[in-house]
């Protein structure tokens, strides 16, 4: 069906820190890689070793350069399917395909019964959707559905794969419409924020924003470490004293 | 947006051929242009018929999964494309029951009823079709208020180049009451597409690259590494931006082949003598046809769509 739920019992999103991601592109890797074998797969490529190559990816990091000259920042801007509360997309879907789910909120696509219109990826302001060439239906972020509830798994490999990649912990995951989750509180204390939020769609993924950037051209240090000492051959190994009388020795020379 | 040719041909065949159907229905309920007999009946219908299933085969080459295609049918609740398909269907038994009265028995009280019902559905199905673009909040030109008209109007429009076709071939006149019509169709859709021009180079834009990304109170956001290096479908379906190199010239080349000729030629065939009249209306119905093919094509090519302000758009 693709008439929206009233409510969703869970609001379960990503919480994504621009402050701290590099653009390492693990995420969207690690994306690629679970996903093109589990609820989505295949996720085809195209020419991809020729000299167009291209593919459904459900992860896309962008960097950015915000701000001018010597103030100017370079910002890392993962860019998924942020499972939006009134998601046009969804409606838009002639077949049903395209669902928010009542119990969690996530937006899946049935790839058993897409017919590849492509009228969902028209709807969506965030490109979240890509098209697969080769399997002739769109593809989406699952929000890892088959890895958050699989007990299969660890329990601590039972987020998405691309939170759990993240080397920075940039990624976070949890249940934005529950105010006491370890996300939502992250959201409220970093000032997190919706993307596009003219648009309407209400997305449930918060962004955070980078951190205010300190002015190191008129940094003074206010601490200085200790030199390191040297251990002159009172301790040590023999083979550590002898390198220390070569290295005393050799200083005297060119002094 | 990339133009798929297989859903410019669709609208545009399509969309001449339920015009034509109202038309036919125009003829039962107000004034005869196709006549009232049986072979003129078979020819309309067969070639109303013809252009709407070659429209709507044409239409499902462009889905990944054509085979599917029965499935969307299901969700008229939410989605227009579905309330198209749904219609476009119910459409067919309704005007083939008008069609078969047509050739059997147009004395039959159920006629204008059936005519009626008929052209209420074609133009129903061709208003689905334009609320598909106008209801998606991405694509700012298709937002504007002239879309869903303009694409009703060509239908008509169209649909009444063919019945005024098929009247000279049958008839060898055109019927003034159609050629009034027609220009007046002519001038609305003139002034639709204007007004549509002018809101789209007046518009506001309705999201920024500050807006998509929330960096705007830190300055400037521009791309400085893209996310892949090759162009993704993303870029393939929204970026496409060929048109707007020539987009003046399309739009001048569209005006002369849909309206300039076409009015010249309905003002001709009001005044050309006997069977003459064919000879305007075929140069019509082929200068039009170009002329919606390139209103169909400038119509996607031209829209922007707001993702692009991901992908290095100051403002979409």
């Amino acid at each position: 069906m693709t008439t929206l739920p009233a409510t969703t019992g869970k609001k379960l999103g990503l919480v994504i820190d621009l402050d701290t991601c590099v653009g390492c592109h693990a995420c969207a890797t690690s994306c690629k890689e679970w996903n093109t074998g589990g609820y989505s797969a295949p996720l085809s490529d195209q020419d991809p070793y020729g000299a167009d190559p291209h593919g459904a990816w459900l992860n896309r990091v962008h960097s950015y350069e915000v701000g001018e000259g010597a103030a100017s920042r370079t910002v890392h801007f993962p860019r998924s399917c942020l499972h939006c509360e009134t998601p046009a997309c969804v409606t838009v879907c002639p077949t049903g395909a395209s669902y928010k789910r009542a119990s969690d909120g996530i937006v899946l696509v049935n790839p058993d019964t897409c017919i590849g219109c492509k009228l969902c990826s028209w709807a969506c302001p965030y490109g979240a959707r890509e098209y697969d060439y080769w399997h002739g239906v769109m593809k989406k972020c699952t929000l890892c559905v088959d890895r958050i509830y699989n007990t299969e798994l660890a329990e601590e490999d039972r987020v998405p794969a691309c939170v759990r990649a993240c080397p920075t912990n940039s990624r976070h995951f949890g249940d934005l419409g529950d105010p006491t989750s370890a996300v939502s509180q992250l959201v409220a204390a970093r000032d997190g924020y919706d993307l596009m939020p003219e648009m309407g769609y209400k997305p449930v993924n918060k962004y955070l924003p980078p951190r205010e950037k300190r002015d190191s051209t008129t940094a003074v240090p206010t601490h200085r470490a200790a030199e390191p000492t040297k251990t002159n051959g009172e301790a040590g190994t023999v083979s550590a004293r002898f390198f220390s009388w070569v290295d005393d020795v050799l200083s005297a020379q060119r002094s | 947006m990339h133009p798929a040719y297989s859903v410019i041909l669709f609208t545009t065949m399509s969309g001449a051929g339920y015009g034509l159907l109202t038309w036919l229905a125009y003829s039962v309920l107000v004034s005869e242009v196709v006549p009232l007999r049986p072979w003129p009946g078979v020819f309309a219908f067969g070639l109303a018929l013809a252009l709407i299933s070659a429209g709507l085969l044409s239409s499902t080459l462009h889905l990944g999964r054509p085979e599917r295609a029965w499935r969307a049918f299901s969700q008229w609740r939410s989605s227009w494309l579905s309330r198209e398909g749904v219609l476009a269907v119910a459409c067919y038994p309704v005007a083939g029951l008008f069609a078969l009265l047509w050739v059997i028995n147009p004395a039959s009280p159920w006629f204008g009823l059936l005519a009626f019902v008929t052209a209420a559905l074609a133009m129903a199905t061709v208003y689905c079709t334009g609320m598909i673009y106008a209801s998606l909040p991405t694509i700012r030109a298709w937002t504007s208020p002239q879309v869903v008209p303009v694409y009703m109007v060509l239908a008509l429009f169209t649909g009444g180049i063919l019945a005024g076709g098929l009247s000279a071939v049958l008839t060898g006149r055109v019927p003034a009451g159609l050629a009034i019509v027609e220009l007046a169709l002519l001038a609305a859709a003139f002034v639709l597409k204007s007004a549509y021009w002018n809101a789209v180079s007046a518009g506001t834009p309705i999201a920024t690259a500050g807006s998509a990304t929330g960096l705007a109170s830190m300055g400037r956001v521009r791309p400085l590494d893209p996310p892949h290096s090759r162009p993704n479908y993303i870029m393939r379906e929204m970026g496409y931006d060929i048109a707007r190199k020539h987009a003046d010239k399309l739009r001048d080349l569209m005006q002369i082949a849909l309206f300039a000729v076409p009015a010249a030629c309905f003002v001709l065939a009001l005044v050309a003598p006997g069977s003459w009249v064919i000879a305007p209306l075929l140069v019509a119905a082929v200068s039009a046809g170009i002329g919606v093919l390139v209103e169909r094509w400038l119509f996607f090519a031209e829209a922007e769509h707001v993702v692009m302000v991901f992908y290095g758009k100051d403002a979409v």
